[in-house]
């Protein structure tokens, strides 16, 4: 809401200046988001009349002008093409100080000036304007022109929260001024002109309950092509509307005044009677902007015997508009519900002034006075004669008497407020009340659409004794310890463990391309957003990969050579109902496995290394799996499960991703359920053996697509008497070993907890184990 | 037998000149060996009568025992000089570079939440989590935003296109939170007053530009308890504020606003180089929202705050452009290594 200081100040004006007016609307929960001067600071310019004007001896463009300023007439001279005899404009004398030129006493080609005339550019008001700026004939020759154009004035821009719909006319916002200040309100005349003429439209409203309230009048023989007073141009330019003519400046006037959206309709096209009703039969309304809007049964709208003629609180038709051959008119000003209004404007997709208003809540308790006001600013600037006012009348809302506590209005506040005052503000609220027993029985007045309860009373108060006089206390508490259970690890560590990893954290979007989520996840029904904000953003993330592939792609551009990235996030899901998020920690490995250094030789990152990083965030839990993932290399890639459940995947881009993401090194990928990493076992105590245990080793020939793992798992799972531990230490393949086969080294641990190992049972735990390697994957002993 | 103890020092002279323990080993024969001299002094011995015995062996003896000394002495330094040898030839140069690591670190996003949940911990906060995807009850409804409230208008929401998810109910609507708030809701269906939480995490508007990003994160405070105030949560956050940027003169300044689920509700200010910095929303939580969760407001009252992370972070390590967190550029993330 932009207006002008000088207008609030008309109905307003306390003892506070502009700075200070501003501090206090913005402290009372009225933010002023923007504050700034109609013109720069500037003085000694008057109004000038050029009184004769000869062209300059020796300058083809110029003149040399007599312009009288009042007492005196200055010599001035002159290159403005539209500078002629009888020309009011601003003159700036010498000494006055332009945004950017001191005038002095000069010579213009040999010529004495005493003196500039101005554009509205030189003056500071606009950013471009060609010539002088041309006042009207009546402007008093002498009079200084910042009185004359009203320039000392500011602009207030609002940014008015949605509850404050009565802040949303000068009147509304006077009022809170009032509220905050306590100065006298000066309203404009709103009394009823007299009836000049019988002429009366019928109205007839079958939508009380959406239309409670509905006055209009038609008034005769105005002249529409009246010219807007400059005091009504002025002001409606200053909240940011343009003059268009007289009969739409008066509504628009009105609006801004007194927050009542009005409506003219060009009384000679109006067929017959008006209607207040719901849209019927798939109607269809040409509107003022020139589309035609498919009306829906729920859009109340004003119709005549031809149809609907206006989307009621919205806008106008085209068809019943004023233009400038009007010469009758009929004047509405009605109150329409908020929830009649309310989604509808976005529905179809605009937003008028009224239909902001209306759905934020209107005065209906001044529907008839904005007519008067109207009528009377109709009947001053074109003229004309007024019918009778026809109203339509259902039930209002009505304003519920609300209880204010004052021993919950301090608990509540946490601060003590003097019970006097509480009433003095109510009272500058114009709130009427009664109290009792420190109970206040308020009852807020038909403006305010936003006092139902009790809370509400709690912030008028509050933001008027000033919330900046609320303390900082920190409050008193019952102290208990927070849950926290030892077996559940905290993300946080796992973030740290990626970080001493070498890893970087990076964010990336929850939306994304969806091309990465069927390229790298074969997710071809992702959740697509309906409104994205870019089309590489339209689709919720169902694993984090394309996020990391798109910031390594963005550093190598930077000049970057190798990146560690991994991010925590979620991911989303379809669910059974509804979607559910997983969060999920991911990593890319990029390059080389070391930075370059002198002390080691360069390699490319391998799938080993990776892994880990897997192991340690699994807790040396996983089991890797050979399974297919549309990303990931074929033989370099593993599904990760832990106690048997798949959490996740490891294994390097496949070539063709590579090639498409064009990245020349290795890189790897890993994702991880973050959830499944969270848990583990609180330690239990084991009594550590006295007997020492012995190592041996073995090693085995195995066809080489015999995977270790299982081997290892065989092992463990037959739980050979005395066997602890077993270790892979060596895989040989090449020269000595038979094609398709590969050597395996393990180291044993053999022990007896409870007494000395004698040899002949290590020698039998060692036979045993090679039975199994034997029978289970074909294996030789290894000379 | 006097004429014995120049043997004492000729040893020495003869072991001095020995720069290694082979050499030293022949020079030892010379005195102490088979044949040697001194050896043969004490095979001597057996010529001397009894009673000449004792002072003649005693003192070989001394002189024995001072070759000795001498041969040690010479044996430790040969030892320490080839030790010194050794120790010279294996010195590096220790200011050549570590074996080199990778450095990893965390996202300063990360850190400022962390940061803030610590803090907030220290006084009992717990901390809550809840969806992103969410229903647009608990998103604006449950919330005390109904359907059409102009309210909404506040917040660019994006929608979630749930045209071709069979699992949807078709009069379920769904939205990427706008705000944190949501969170409280979920939270307080589940639990009774007092409780204390805070609740970060991704949050989503439609915007993008300079200053938003379309998806950025919220910190939501809430404390529900009997005797809890407005005054209070001025409280909290300054405290909050002073702990965060370690700066004992940071107050808040409360400026009236409107949000649904507060009232009263406020603008946060923080005093920030002389002028004031708009750092959040806040207010007492409204009954329309305790209502939602059965939890009486007569009997109870709550204040919730929502802050903008990415601002704390600003702030906090003096970044100037929102856009430097999600371009996730190595030479800005990496920075913030500790």
């Amino acid at each position: 809401m932009q207006f002008s200081e000088n207008w609030l100040r008309s109905f307003v004006n306390p003892a506070l200046d502009t700075q200070a007016l501003s501090h206090a609307l913005t402290m009372t929960g009225l933010e002023v988001e923007e504050l700034a001067a109609v013109a720069p600071t500037f003085e000694k310019i008057v109004i000038g009349e050029i009184v004769s004007a000869i062209k300059h001896p020796d300058a083809d463009r110029l003149q040399v002008c007599q312009v009288s300023v009042g007492q005196e007439t200055l010599q001035i001279v002159c290159g403005a093409s539209n500078a002629r005899v009888g020309l009011k404009a601003p003159c700036a004398l010498v000494g006055a100080e332009l945004p950017g030129i001191s005038i002095k006493q000069a010579k213009v080609r040999g010529i004495e000036s005493f003196g500039m005339m101005c554009s509205s550019k030189e003056l500071g008001l606009v950013a471009e304007a060609t010539g002088l700026l041309e006042l009207p004939s009546d402007a008093p020759v002498g009079q200084d022109i910042r009185t004359y154009l009203d320039l000392n004035d500011y602009l207030i821009t609002l940014k008015l929260t949605p509850n404050r719909a009565d802040c949303l006319s000068i009147l509304g916002i006077a009022r809170d001024v009032v509220a905050m200040t306590g100065a006298p309100l000066a309203l404009p005349a709103m009394q009823p002109v007299s009836i000049q003429s019988q002429l009366a439209v019928s109205v007839q409203v079958k939508a009380l309950e959406s239309c409670p309230a509905y006055y209009g009048r038609a008034i005769e023989g105005v002249n529409a092509q009246a010219t807007s007073p400059d005091w009504m141009v002025r002001r409606l330019e200053r909240s940011g509307i343009r003059s268009i003519s007289a009969l739409v400046d008066i509504t628009n006037y009105v609006l801004l005044e007194l927050g009542q959206p009005m409506h003219a309709f060009d009384l000679k096209k109006l067929q017959g009677g008006i209607e207040v009703r719901f849209s019927q039969n798939d109607e269809q309304l040409l509107l003022l902007n020139g589309t035609a809007l498919p009306l829906a049964q729920d859009d109340l709208v004003i119709a005549d015997s031809t149809g609907p003629i206006a989307l009621a609180g919205i806008m106008g038709g085209e068809l019943t508009s004023v233009s400038d051959t009007t010469n009758a008119i009929f004047l509405e000003s009605a109150f329409f519900t908020p929830d009649v209004i309310a989604g509808k404007a976005r529905r179809i997709g605009l937003s008028t002034d009224s239909s902001y208003r209306f759905e934020r809540g209107v005065d209906f308790g001044n529907t008839q006075q904005a007519l008067e006001r109207a009528t009377s600013l109709v009947l001053s600037i074109c003229g004309g004669h007024a019918g009778p006012v026809t109203q339509v009348q259902g039930t209002l809302p009505v304003r519920n008497q609300v209880k204010l506590r004052y021993s919950r209005l301090q608990s509540v506040l946490g601060i003590e407020i003097p019970y006097t005052t509480v009433g003095q503000l109510l009272r500058q609220l114009g709130f009427t009340f009664s109290d009792h027993d420190q109970v206040f029985l308020v009852q807020a007045p038909s403006y305010r659409f936003d006092i139902a309860r009790e809370e509400d009373l709690i912030e008028e108060i509050a933001r008027l004794y000033g919330y900046e006089k609320i303390p900082a206390i920190t409050p008193h508490a019952n102290l208990a310890m927070l849950d926290q259970a030892e077996s559940t690890l905290n993300v946080a560590t796992l973030r740290d463990a990626m970080q001493v990893q070498g890893y970087q954290e990076v964010i990336t979007y929850s939306f994304v391309d969806a091309a990465w989520e069927q390229d790298l996840l074969g997710n071809t029904s992702p959740i697509r957003l309906k409104n994205p904000i870019a089309s590489n953003m339209s689709v919720m993330r169902s694993g984090l990969w394309g996020g990391l592939l798109d910031v390594l792609s963005y550093n190598l551009n930077r000049k970057q050579d190798r990146a560690l990235l991994f991010e925590v996030g979620s991911s989303y899901h379809g669910a059974e109902t509804g979607y559910h998020e997983e969060q999920k920690v991911s990593g890319l490995f990029y390059g080389d496995f070391q930075p370059e250094q002198w002390s080691t030789g360069k390699r490319e990152v391998d799938f080993y290394d990776v892994k880990a990083t897997v192991d340690m965030l699994t807790h040396h839990q996983a089991e890797y799996r050979v399974e297919h993932h549309v990303a990931l290399h074929p033989g370099q890639a593993a599904r990760i499960y832990i106690n048997g459940q798949a959490q996740g995947w490891l294994g390097k881009l496949h070539p063709k991703w590579q090639q498409h993401y064009s990245l020349a090194k290795n890189t790897f990928l890993f994702e991880l359920n973050v959830q499944a990493l969270l848990a583990r076992s609180i330690p239990r105590y084991q009594e550590v053996s006295k007997f020492l245990g012995v190592r041996r080793d073995i090693a085995v020939i195995v066809d080489t697509n015999i995977e270790v793992q299982t081997i290892i798992h065989a092992v463990q799972n037959a739980n050979i008497p005395l066997l602890q531990h077993i270790q892979l230490f060596d895989v040989y393949q090449g020269k000595g070993i038979a094609e398709n086969k590969k050597s395996l080294a393990f180291l044993v641990l053999i022990q007896d907890t409870h007494k000395t190992l004698v040899d002949t049972e290590a020698e039998a735990a060692m036979a045993e184990l090679l039975k199994i390697l034997e029978n289970k994957f074909g294996a030789e002993l290894r000379n | 037998m006097s004429d014995l103890n120049h043997l004492i020092a000729e040893a020495q002279a003869d072991f001095s000149a020995c720069h290694d323990l082979p050499a030293l080993d022949n020079a030892k024969a010379k005195y102490l060996g088979k044949a040697g001299l001194l050896t043969d002094a004490l095979k001597s011995l057996g010529k001397l009568t009894a009673e000449e015995r004792p002072a003649a062996g005693a003192a070989i003896n001394v002189v024995k025992q001072g070759v000795e000394q001498a041969l040690n002495v010479r044996r430790e330094a040969i030892l320490d000089a080839a030790q010194a040898k050794q120790l010279a030839s294996e010195s590096l140069d220790i200011t050549l570079p570590a074996r080199a690591q990778s450095r990893g670190g965390l996202h300063p996003v990360t850190l400022t939440l962390q940061r803030i949940e610590q803090l907030f911990h220290s006084i009992g906060f717990d901390v809550a989590t809840g969806p992103e995807i969410e229903t647009d009850f608990y998103n604006f409804t449950a919330l005390n935003i109904p359907e059409n409230h102009p309210a909404r208008a506040m917040h660019d929401t994006f929608y979630v296109d749930t045209q071709e998810a069979k699992q949807i109910n078709p009069n379920e609507s769904y939205v990427l939170r706008t705000h944190t708030s949501p969170v409280q809701v979920h939270y307080m269906q589940n639990k009774q007053p007092p409780l204390k939480i805070i609740a970060p995490g991704r949050v989503y508007r439609v915007d993008s530009d300079a200053t938003h990003s379309p998806m950025f994160h919220q910190v939501e405070g809430l404390w529900v308890d009997e005797h809890i105030s407005f005054a209070n949560l001025k409280g909290v956050v300054q405290d909050f504020l002073q702990k965060f940027f370690e700066r004992d003169d940071l107050t808040v300044r409360f400026r009236p606003s409107f949000f649904p689920f507060t009232e009263p509700s406020a603008e946060m200010d923080m005093s920030w180089n002389g002028g004031w910095l708009e750092i959040g929303g806040c207010g007492m939580v409204h009954p329309e929202v305790f209502k939602h969760v059965n939890i009486d407001s007569e009997q109870y009252r709550g204040f919730a705050f929502g802050l903008g992370v990415e601002r704390l972070a600003m702030l906090r390590y003096g970044v100037n452009d929102l856009r430097h967190f999600f371009n996730n550029d190595l030479r800005f993330l990496q920075q913030f290594i500790k």
